[in-house]
């Protein structure tokens, strides 16, 4: 069994009334992709605030790499290794697309020249290499994805934490996006990606957590949850896992 | 110390000049609500409502109280056409193009009224200015008094147009969701200019209430409109309840205070009492918007 | 730090510097005077508002607390006139970084913000104007005393060699920023601070930070003010008007540009003073005009008067080289 890089454990956050996220436990191991989904509005994007320091949980903790991060500042986690993308892309709309990720490489390297330099060689790893002098604001939707990307891939991180990087993009962006996604794991950066598009969780994915309304409803590879059938009604309502099974029936 | 010879005629003159506040500050808190943007030119625009009271007097011989009915509709005007046509053209709908749009505006006020009147403070004389009610315990001014009865009426009449009308319902969508409301086929741009008014033809009305005891310089705005900045964000940005709550209670607060620590440093723990609100609780001890 | 960066600030510095070998009339020179004096509270506010976005209604709390305790060390302590002038420097940026402590921490940010430092000046003016030790109402006077130990000279010359090395130092400042690692993170701040935290930086003391170097720096202008006309009280040195100025300058020069708030402050002056000739010496009417200006600026030239002249030589320089080849096709 690989360690575990980061553990969440029993993290709950409240907004007013809504429980966002109830009582979450689930832990990534390093080196690896792990797909978190679910319906909109389960907490996904709740939850990586919460790991990433923006939002402090009313209730559990978070440990990586075996110490307690509970609501420490984002900055200092990203200091430590941990890099988030927006699902609401966050350029820094008057900049261009060089300096958007040569602000990120500067954690690491304090001069100018340097920080550009690393900021062209990343541009190039997720396909934005073209694009250097382009004013971040300008940048299509795909464009707006990959800028996230690369910035946060310019801190160097140990753990990657993607937020729906893939949604909006066509197919065949996808299929590029794909095996830049996979290079970065090999690279030996521990990804976690909440992700809408099924087809990239099956693929990439090694784990899957399943978060419906704030709970963690399902884990584990990717084939057992596309099967799961809490997992079906999570996203289709109650009852339809059985109405699938029997149109899938008929149909073989 | 506390004796209450001194302490109720003090709480009670807080509150009649607590009212006036309340109305400055409800203009803006309603063009805060609304639009989402702090108007800085709201002191001048008072400073320039208390210089049109007090030359309908001086030039037409008409009652300050009277002139409200003349001026009212008048600003009401000037505030719709200052949005419509000067603020949003020349913000581009950025925050902080129309915070300087508003602080150019002060200044061109300011300024324009200094060039043509001089610094000169000047006043108005009134037989009614220094009458007062004998209420056996306490003597109160007759112009505070009818102030206060003023401006719980244009509280009323406020809240009804509010509530009960087209238009003020529109403003309410505009308030709450202006995306939606656009879609909904309110004129958003009008609805702004409109609340802008609104929150302008109140500074007409403080003007009236004013002008019959205070005195009117260039800068004589400036201090209701910083007091009105600090009850805007005591009773919660956007917030009318909060805003007339708020205006009362710094009202007392500065009566109080004054009468402990003597008029400047009186006006000082208004200020010091507005950075406290403003570092610790940004969103208002009353929290909620119209 | 390379040459060319440094090259085009050398070259302003000189001409700058040439000014009293034409300019022979007091007058004019004084007038050259306010120009960097406002070109260098303009730098300071830049430094905060340009390249960090934090817009400050409230800078005269630095000039003042600059003018007065230059004022006060000499008049009250006997301190000597240059040492109170760093001390003056020092305390405003002390001022300048409890405000911005205070402020930033408790998350005001846009109109909260303007808002909190407009009070923080007000408060410092109604202190300047009661407490004994300001001279209270009646303000305080500087002895005179033309010697240069004492930073006082009979001609207006050395005075405007001290602002013009002051603004010298402020356009270095302005420079190194620009070309660090610090002022890559100011600006993302400004941009967008969310992004910037993910990234690592400490939005907050990026923000402190700079707030504190542009508090220096306007203090330095306060400094310079008590020591040039050797009087300071409460509405000269905590009054809106230097709040206004400072903003003004750098919006109608070309706002976090280093040679905006120069230009600007040239402009306005200039402007200031062809009032002047048109309307006579009437109190306010110069300020009707810059309000005037700073919505035109806002509505029409967002990069100010810098920017303009800037889209001006791009639009020269594009009419006057050959086509471009076309763009190398990618392959698909
Ligand atoms: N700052 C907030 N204040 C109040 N409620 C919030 C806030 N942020 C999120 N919520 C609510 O919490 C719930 C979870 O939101 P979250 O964004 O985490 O969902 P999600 O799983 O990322 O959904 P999606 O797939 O649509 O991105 C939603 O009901 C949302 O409306
Ligand atoms: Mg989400």
């Amino acid at each position: 069994m690989a360690d575990k890089i980061m553990r969440v454990e029993h993290v709950s956050k409240r907004f007013d009334g809504l429980l966002a996220v109830d009582d979450v436990s689930l832990d990534f191991a390093s080196g690896s992709i792990t797909a978190l989904i679910g319906p909109n509005g389960a907490g996904k994007t709740t939850l990586f605030a919460i790991v990433s320091g923006f939002l402090r949980p009313n209730g559990g903790r978070v440990l990586y790499r075996g110490g307690d991060i509970t609501g420490q500042p984002s900055h200092r986690l990203a200091r430590m290794g941990i890099a988030r993308t927006f699902q609401i892309v966050q350029p820094f709309a008057d900049l261009s697309v060089h300096e958007n990720i040569a602000i990120g490489a500067h954690l690491s390297r304090p001069a100018r020249a340097a920080a550009l330099a690393a900021a062209a060689e990343v541009a190039g790893l997720v396909g934005l290499g073209d694009l250097l002098e382009r004013r971040a604001a300008s940048l299509t939707v795909s464009g707006g994805k990959r800028l996230e990307l690369a910035r946060a891939l310019a801190i160097t991180p140990t753990l990657l934490l993607l937020d729906e990087v893939l949604a909006g993009l066509n197919p065949s962006e996808i299929r590029d996006m794909l095996p830049v996604i996979r290079a970065i794991r090999d690279r030996g950066v521990t990804i976690v990606m909440i992700e809408h598009v099924m087809q990239a969780v099956m693929s990439l994915a090694d784990t899957v957590h399943v978060l419906a309304e704030g709970r963690l409803i399902a884990e584990g590879p990717p084939l057992s949850i596309a099967g799961n059938s809490r997992v079906i009604e999570a996203y289709l309502g109650r009852g339809a896992a059985g109405r699938l099974a029997a149109v899938g029936g008929g149909n073989g | 110390m506390l004796s209450p010879v001194i302490l109720i005629p003090a709480v009670l003159n807080g509150l009649l000049i607590g009212a006036v506040y309340a109305l400055v500050a409800l203009g803006l808190t309603l063009i805060y609500g609304v639009l989402h943007i702090i108007n800085f030119a709201h002191g001048a625009l008072l400073t320039a409502a208390m210089f049109a009271a007090f030359f309908v007097h001086r030039l037409l011989g008409l009652d300050p109280y009277l002139a409200a009915v003349l001026l009212t509709p008048l600003f009401f005007v000037f505030g719709y056409g200052l949005q419509r046509f000067i603020i949003a053209p020349a913000a581009h709908g950025e925050d902080r193009n129309i915070l300087l749009v508003t602080l150019g505006l002060a200044v061109i006020i300011e300024n324009g009224l200094l060039y043509a009147f001089r610094a000169d403070t000047r006043t108005i004389n009134l037989d009614y200015a220094f009458r007062v009610i004998d209420l056996g315990i306490v003597f109160l001014a007759v112009p505070r008094v009818v102030a206060f009865g003023v401006v719980i009426v244009v509280a009323l009449i406020l809240w009804f147009v509010m509530s009960r009308t087209d238009t003020g319902r529109a403003i309410r969508a505009v308030a709450k969701e202006k995306l939606g409301a656009e879609l909904s086929g309110i004129d958003v741009a009008h609805i702004y200019a409109v609340t802008f008014g609104l929150g302008t033809a109140c500074l007409a009305i403080a003007a009236c209430l004013l002008i019959p005891t205070y005195y009117v310089n260039p800068q004589a705005g400036n201090a209701f409109v910083l007091i009105a900045f600090t009850i805007v964000v005591l009773g919660g940005m956007g917030s009318v309840a909060g805003a007339l709550l708020g205006g009362l209670f710094v009202g007392v607060v500065e009566s109080l205070s004054g009468l402990y620590l003597g008029e400047s440093l009186g006006q000082l723990g208004i200020f010091v009492m507005f950075i406290l609100v403003l570092l610790f609780r940004p969103n208002g001890l009353f929290g909620e918007r119209i | 730090m390379t040459a060319r960066l440094l090259l085009p600030l050398l070259l302003v510095v000189v001409a700058l510097a040439l000014v009293p070998a034409v300019v022979t009339s007091n007058v004019a020179l004084n007038f050259m005077v306010t120009v960097l004096l406002i070109a260098l509270v303009g730098q300071g506010w830049n430094v905060l508002g340009g390249y960090g976005g934090q817009y400050s209604f409230g800078h005269s709390a630095f000039f003042g607390t600059g003018a007065y305790v230059t004022a006060i060390l000499q008049v009250r302590y006997g301190v000597n006139a240059w040492l109170g002038f760093a001390l003056g420097i020092a305390t405003g940026a002390l001022v300048g970084a409890a405000i911005g402590a205070v402020s930033f921490r408790s998350g005001l940010r846009g109109s909260y913000f303007a808002l909190v430092t407009l009070a923080f000046a007000e408060v410092l003016r109604i202190l300047a104007s009661v407490t004994p030790i300001t001279g209270a109402g009646v303000g305080t006077l500087i002895k005179l005393d033309l010697r240069p130990e004492a930073l006082q000279f009979q001609s207006r010359v050395p005075f405007y060699w001290i602002i013009l090395a002051l603004v010298a130092i402020s356009l270095i400042v302005a420079r190194v920023i620009e070309a660090s690692r610090f002022g890559a993170w100011l600006v993302a701040v400004r941009e967008n601070e969310s992004a910037a935290r993910a990234l690592g930086v400490n939005a907050t003391l990026m923000k402190v930070s700079a707030m504190t170097i542009s508090a220096a720096i306007t203090a330095a202008a306060g400094c310079f003010y008590a020591q040039y006309f050797l009087f300071v009280d409460s509405g000269i040195a905590f009054g809106p008007w230097i709040s206004v100025e400072a903003l003004l300058a750098p919006i109608i020069g070309g706002i976090g540009t280093v040679f905006g708030p120069l230009l600007g402050a040239l402009v306005v002056k200039m402007l200031g003073e062809l009032a002047k000739l048109v309307a006579g010496d009437a109190p306010g009417l110069d300020l009707v005009i810059y309000g005037c200006v700073l919505i035109l600026v806002v509505a029409f030239a967002p990069r100010g008067v810098g920017g303009v002249f800037h889209e001006f030589y791009n639009f020269v320089s594009r009419a006057w080289t050959p086509a471009p080849t076309p763009m190398r096709r990618r392959d698909g």
